[in-house]
């Protein structure tokens, strides 16, 4: 009732509200619900409305130097992204790729088909035509383990710093919501957009035509592609990967290909892959990927940083390394095995920290 | 090609009990024509199933087991109501149709993708533990009390939603596909993966319960006269944030909290999704938090960076969300092997993300001759249509394909079409004919052939 009772005075106050300012009193009268909800406090969504747009709307004021932004970088980013943004190792790589050149052209020249290849593959900076795209998505999103934890004056210097590396601002700039604007102007493929509207519009034409031909059509008798007998098995034993009955099984891809029909009987009753047992070792597993260790750490390959292996070898038989272990997942650290820090890891519970210390010390099982 | 099916019907013989492997059956089936077949085939099924009873293909001639013997489950007592969690599962015979990652694909388990196993799926409705996964940032399970909707910007009214002011609202559940602006990515320029779960599996279709976004935008009182666009923004870490336009937004843009009858999974948004039918999977913003009503795009890093579609003069084509008509053939299809020659029932999906499906043709001669398949009901607006053509494999090669055509007349190009006018470096929107060789042996594969 309590509730009832505030609901109702609320909606009472806001239509008087909406009828003093002339707005959509007929309508509420014939939306029963139009007054649900509640009007938004101007807290609220400047807490929420943190949107940058390509015209700069929704920039706030601030100010970082690429020097700055190398600092925050080599802390929080450079672990996934290598210290120049180059790396391919976690995600894709942010910079290179483009050139003197396309700066002056705004388009990155490489884009086009046939042209000589200057990065191994294509770069953020080789596609993005915005600066306003940066600096949203590095204050939205990033860092990836602690998003939307970064200052105003820290996004405009990491920024800052990516557009050093890219030869977009020199290495002593400023980067501020005050000369942004100039940035764009240098921005390698600010021209590299086309908007196409019929792939934008449901009622839209599409670009490419095909015909539906029925009888004796025109085909090429090729086969143009087709796997390569080593990928039989990349996607490991495909015939666990469909059921057990039916018209059809899924090939047994750890065997090379049958010589012949494999007959109206086939692994009918192949039991289903039984799911993992719930060892210790499938827990630990779920740790790992819960908290993203795995992009950097492997098994036992090294990564960005080095493989569990390394570590158990590091530690063995030392008394206090479970523990050690254990704060050092948290804490992060740098130096041991590199350069390339680790990040703190604070969404780790002390008592995960120390399933996974347990399991490095155990010696991985 | 028989041209009898009476002759091959029944020629698909009743399933043995127990697994046997390819030596074994490759034993059993030269003991089969042999004076001690039986024997044999008895032996070989004992070593691959340990001691359990089972029988070679050929049903003995007093009858099989399977009947003559009635198993425990008919001379038992079986398993109790409301069995805890109080949450039914598929069968234990089902679990190798699973959500899964393509190898090599990412590194990181948070920015990945897990493929929906269309190889074994019936109709047009996606189990929703086998919806496919798109996460950017990890996925949630939000406390739906304290989840908010705002909606802010060109409009007369900013207001905040509750789940419980949302759930109030004037509902509608609508059947629509979401389908990746990625699906089938791998194949642009060469055959890449083994199954239809790689080559199509970010796709799924489900009904969608929820208040149509126009519902809430006339609520607020949106600037009818300058608004052109609204951004949707996620609440994870990565908060997704896209561009929609206006006419579609107040068009047929639901703003979900359920699907397939109950609640969003939390790997599907929960408590809280746009649908936005037709267009591309990342539109579909999850734990949608926020609807921004501006009178510019946005140019966000999934509009300006990725969900582009590169082009061969070296420029990029931005906000392409439409998906466009495609279809694929479910079964048979790459990694599945049949197992006789004969009569095959062949089943795929055709959608179109512009309108229905009106028509979808299917060949077996890698696209020489074309038949009309029947499509099966219901045939909905920006939904999956099922499909479905019967075939009697002769025993020899075979190249099959589908090929939709939609409302619109718009019929689905070849992948040599397809790259003639957007080259071989794009990622996104590949909608091209998907050839699956089923060769002598009975395999099928993975092909491209136009």
């Amino acid at each position: 009732m309590k509730s009832l009772f505030k609901f109702s005075r609320q909606a009472a106050l806001l239509a008087a509200t909406v009828s003093a300012l002339g707005v959509g009193s007929a309508f509420a009268q014939s939306q029963p619900w139009a007054e649900i909800g509640r009007d938004a406090t101007s807290a609220e969504v400047k807490a929420w409305d943190i949107d940058v747009r390509p015209d700069f709307k929704g920039l706030p004021k601030g100010a970082g130097s690429v020097q700055l932004g190398e600092t925050v970088w080599l802390a929080k980013c450079s672990s996934c992204h290598g210290d120049f943004g180059e790396s391919n190792e976690v995600f894709t790589p942010i910079i290179g790729g483009t050139t003197a050149k396309d700066i002056e052209t705004g388009r990155v020249a490489a884009l086009v088909e046939g042209a000589p290849s200057t990065a191994p593959q294509k770069t953020t900076i080789m596609k993005v035509a915005t600066v306003s795209t940066l600096w949203d998505y590095i204050n939205r999103a990033m860092p990836w383990n602690n998003p939307k934890t970064l200052s105003a004056d820290e996004v405009f210097g990491v920024l800052a710093y990516l557009l050093n590396l890219a030869n977009v601002v020199p290495a002593d700039y400023v980067l501020s919501d005050q000369n942004i604007a100039e940035v764009q102007q240098r921005m390698p493929n600010r021209n590299g957009m086309v908007f196409y509207e019929p792939m934008w519009k449901v009622n839209g034409k599409g670009d490419v035509k095909n015909v539906a031909c029925m009888k004796d059509c025109a085909v090429d008798p090729k086969v143009h592609s087709f796997l390569p007998d080593f990928a039989r098995d990349a996607h490991g034993n495909i015939q666990q990967q469909n059921r057990v009955i039916g018209p059809v099984r899924g090939a047994d891809t750890t065997r090379p290909p049958p010589k012949s029909l494999t007959g109206a009987v086939s692994s009918a009753a192949a039991a289903p892959v039984a799911a993992p047992a719930a060892a210790g070792g499938a827990n630990v597993n779920n740790l790992l990927a819960a908290n993203a260790c795995t992009a950097c750490h492997g098994v036992k390959n090294k990564i960005v940083g080095p493989s569990f292996a390394e570590i158990a070898a590091k530690h063995k038989g030392k008394a206090d390394a479970q523990a050690y272990l254990a704060a050092k997942i948290k804490s992060g650290g740098s130096g041991v095995y590199g350069p390339v820090p680790m990040p703190a890891q604070p969404q780790i519970s002390d008592a995960d920290a120390k399933t996974i210390a347990a399991w490095i010390v155990g010696g991985l099982k | 090609m028989s041209k009898d099916l009476s002759d091959v019907i029944g020629r698909v013989l009743p399933a043995p009990e127990n697994f046997l492997s390819a030596d074994q059956l490759e034993q059993a089936r030269k003991a089969r024509r042999s004076f001690m077949g039986k024997a044999l085939a008895m032996g070989a099924g004992a070593v691959a199933a340990a001691g359990a009873s089972t029988r070679a293909m050929a049903a003995p001639s007093d009858g099989e087991d399977a009947i003559l013997k009635l198993p425990e489950h008919s001379t038992g007592l079986g398993q109790p109501v409301a069995m805890d969690p109080g949450y039914g599962q598929p069968s234990k015979w089902e679990t190798n149709l699973r959500r899964r990652q393509s190898p090599g694909l990412t590194r990181v388990d948070q920015a990945s993708v897990s493929f929906t196993p269309l190889q074994g799926l019936f109709g047009i409705i996606t189990p929703s533990g086998l919806h496919f996964e798109r996460h950017h940032q990890g996925w949630w399970d939000i406390d739906p009390s304290k989840h908010r909707l705002m909606i802010n910007g060109m409009v007369k009214r900013q207001r905040v939603f509750t789940m419980d002011d949302l759930m109030r609202l004037p509902s509608v559940s609508r059947i629509h596909f979401i389908e990746c602006g990625a699906n089938s990515a791998t194949e642009w320029g060469n055959v890449a993966v083994p199954t239809v779960q790689y080559t199509h599996g970010m796709l799924s279709c489900s009904e969608f319960t929820g208040v149509l976004l126009s519902t809430l935008l006339e609520m607020c009182g949106y600037d009818k006269k300058n608004a052109k666009f609204v951004l949707a923004e996620g609440a994870d870490g990565s908060s997704m944030t896209r561009t929609i336009a206006i006419e579609q937004a107040m068009d047929d843009v639901i703003v979900a909290w359920a699907m397939n009858g109950e609640m969003l999974r939390p790997e599907n948004g929960y408590p809280l999704r746009l649908v936005v039918p037709g267009v591309q999977g990342v539109s579909w913003v999850k734990y949608l938090r926020r609807i921004e009503v501006g009178d510019q795009k946005w140019a966000t890093k999934d509009e300006a960076v990725h969900y582009i579609d590169h082009m061969p003069d070296g420029t990029h084509r931005q906000y392409t969300g439409i998906q466009e008509c495609k279809s694929v053939i479910t079964t048979p299809s790459a990694g599945q092997t049949l197992l006789d020659k004969g009569y095959y029932n062949v089943t795929g999906l055709a959608w179109s993300g512009r309108g229905t499906i009106k028509r979808v043709d299917v060949s077996v001669d890698g696209g020489r001759n074309w038949r009309t398949a029947r499509l099966e009901g219901p045939i909905l607006p920006k939904a999956l249509t099922r499909f479905n053509i019967d075939w009697v494999w002769d025993g020899k090669p075979a190249i099959l394909q589908a090929r939709a055509i939609d409302s619109t007349g718009y019929v689905q190009p070849k992948i040599n079409q397809l790259r003639a006018v957007r080259g071989t470096r794009s990622v996104y929107h590949q909608n091209a004919i998907q050839s699956w060789l089923v060769s002598e042996n009975g395999e099928v594969s993975n092909v491209q052939v136009y």
